[in-house]
């Protein structure tokens, strides 16, 4: 079975002087997690859409799918947890509890501020993941990455041909991923911030699914204007 | 949800833009799986339309001609994953005359507005048809063509008088096979007569009774109908010789396209007596028909495979006009996209 796992677990605090955790504002007049969840909805490979967002915005979130969604019945909104990897395994244990987990239990794990996720991007992380490949969403870097150890002085300058802005959806079993997440200390926890990074540093091959370079994050005011300038367009559909 | 298009912008030019699909209209949400390119589409791709034209036009998705699966529909009729042909021409009123290709008010995909070339396309639940299990699925992208040459030889049927010996068929392109292929099916007694000017096209048509280079059609030699399927500037020369080469009463089916008028030889339509119609386009029950067609006769899809020139996998905007190059530099046949973007 495969699981969606939106992952709307900050409380926005990049945003600026917003006071509703990012995934809540609005492009062309529709919440952001109800852009990104509509995506998921749309595929029926999913069994069901787990939402994982602050336990205060439960409810709001439950009753903003009331309001757009036509069918909710394949989403569950449930609390994340207090880091990333914390929210994705709550989102394992969710599975484990109603589903069971077996070898073909199939997490694709998605940030709730990516709204312009496609269709390809997603059908590619669930065909890698059920060939038993864990797979990360990614594009090539355009910018010149410059690494400072100190925050001062340059200390290398990698060659950017061998380098890629990391997007999601991050794909995998979520038994390995559990597994794995159980072995970790708690030291490596605080530094393995995202799941990608859990399985390449327990030595695992990670392979890429090309993302789109409009698969943004709406992490900055900044985002948020360009993702309503991108929906700007003359409407024709 | 959030739409990606896949919009033409400029000649040569494809860029994406962004639309919200409403989850709670009646549309039905169809994913494109196979989209064939037409001659219409290569117009605005490399600018071939009047200034004016571009300029009210584009930015806009191009391709009419198109498959797809279904994601979502709201009623639940569809189910997810069934495979449908998407009908372009979207009618807003109905009329009990007028057919609905032909009704002024109707909308056309890549012309009016977004054709296919989208993530998703949201269409109203009359504008599909469900494609039969084990359909070539290549082939049945061009269903849209197919069914043009279908809605023609309708319209022919209830014009023409009834001999039908010898139907000529001028011109030597996928319209021209599409159309004497379904003639040679649909009227197996009638002789279907193909009038080129290549003679390695016209090796192709094999189901034909014969070919002749328009250079070299023996004077004596005469046809009781014609449709024209030659398009362009050059289709004034081919209804011009039709006329010559036609028995009096006859039906004309013009087919293609023009940019520009072409003058005709009006004296001897008029000392002929001849029925000259146009036609364009299709509607939904032409499309169904089509597909009926295939179904019942095998060979058809056989045969509509042998047109199929080239085949690529679209997974980025640089595909996409690759996709468009390749079929410029075709000789003959359609180019197919098989969708993955």
């Amino acid at each position: 079975m495969i699981f969606g796992a939106v992952l709307a677990g900050g409380k926005g605090t990049r945003m600026g002087n917003v006071d509703k955790p990012k995934q809540f504002l609005t492009i062309g007049g529709k919440p952001i997690i109800v852009h990104t969840v509509e995506k998921f909805v749309m595929n029926d490979k999913f069994e069901k859409v787990i939402v994982l967002c602050p336990e205060q915005w439960i409810s709001y979130t439950k009753d903003l799918f009331r309001k757009y969604l036509p069918d909710g019945s394949r989403v569950e909104v449930i609390q994340g947890g207090a880091v990333r990897n914390e929210t994705i395994m709550n989102a394992i244990r969710y599975v484990e509890e109603n589903y069971g987990l077996d070898e073909d239990t199939i997490m694709v794990t998605h940030d709730a501020v990516r709204p312009f996720v496609t269709h390809r991007i997603i059908e590619e992380n669930i065909e890698k993941a059920q060939q038993g490949v864990i797979c990360d969403t990614v594009i090539p870097a355009t910018d010149t990455i410059v690494e400072s150890r100190d925050g001062a002085v340059i200390s290398a300058i990698p060659d950017r041909k061998f380098y890629y802005q990391g997007q999601t959806p991050q794909s995998f079993r979520a038994a390995a991923f559990k597994q794995l997440y159980q072995e970790l200390t708690e030291e490596e926890r605080e530094v393995l911030t995202d799941a990608a990074k859990v399985f390449v540093m327990k030595g695992e091959k990670v392979t890429l699914v090309q993302g789109e370079t409009f698969n943004i994050k709406v992490t900055y005011p900044y985002d948020l204007q360009l993702a309503e300038t991108l929906l700007g367009g003359e409407k024709k559909c | 949800m959030l739409n990606t298009i896949y919009r033409l912008v400029a000649p040569r030019r494809f860029e994406a833009e962004f639309s919200d699909i409403s989850l709670k209209d009646d549309n039905i949400i169809v994913r494109p799986t196979h989209l064939s390119i037409c001659n219409a589409d290569q117009r605005y791709y490399q600018g071939k339309r009047a200034p004016e034209v571009l300029k009210k036009k584009l930015p806009m998705a191009l391709i009419h001609e198109g498959i797809g699966d279904v994601l979502y529909d709201p009623r639940g009729e569809y189910k997810p994953g069934q495979s449908v042909a998407m009908v372009p021409n979207t009618p807003v009123e109905k009329d009990d005359v007028i057919a609905e290709n032909y009704l002024r008010s109707s909308k056309f995909r890549a012309s009016g507005f977004d054709g296919f070339m989208q993530d998703s396309v949201a269409i109203g639940r009359d504008r599909l048809v469900l494609l039969p299990a084990g359909i070539n699925k290549r082939v049945a992208a061009f269903t849209e063509l197919v069914s043009v040459s279908y809605h023609t030889i309708n319209r022919f049927d209830v014009r023409a008088h009834r001999r039908r010996d010898r139907i000529g068929v001028w011109g030597d392109g996928n319209l021209a096979f599409i159309t004497a292929l379904l003639l040679k099916k649909r009227m197996p007694d009638s002789q279907v007569l193909i009038f080129g000017k290549n003679d390695y096209k016209m090796a192709d048509f094999v189901f034909a009774d014969a070919t002749y280079d328009i250079t070299d059609i023996p004077p004596e030699l005469r046809v009781d109908h014609a449709f024209e399927c030659v398009g362009t500037e050059a289709s004034g020369i081919a209804i011009n010789q039709i006329i010559d080469f036609i028995n009096p009463e006859g039906t004309i089916a013009i087919m293609g396209v023009s940019e520009n008028p072409v003058p005709l030889n009006t004296r001897m339509i008029l000392e002929k007596g001849l029925n000259v119609f146009g036609s364009s386009r299709s509607g939904v029950q032409d499309f169904r028909d089509t597909i009926q067609l295939y179904n019942s006769n095998k060979d058809v899809e056989e045969y509509l495979e042998s047109i199929i020139g080239e085949t690529i996998t679209v997974r980025s905007i640089a595909d996409m006009n690759r996709a468009f190059d390749a079929d410029i530099r075709k000789s003959g046949g359609k180019t197919v996209m098989v969708w993955e973007k």
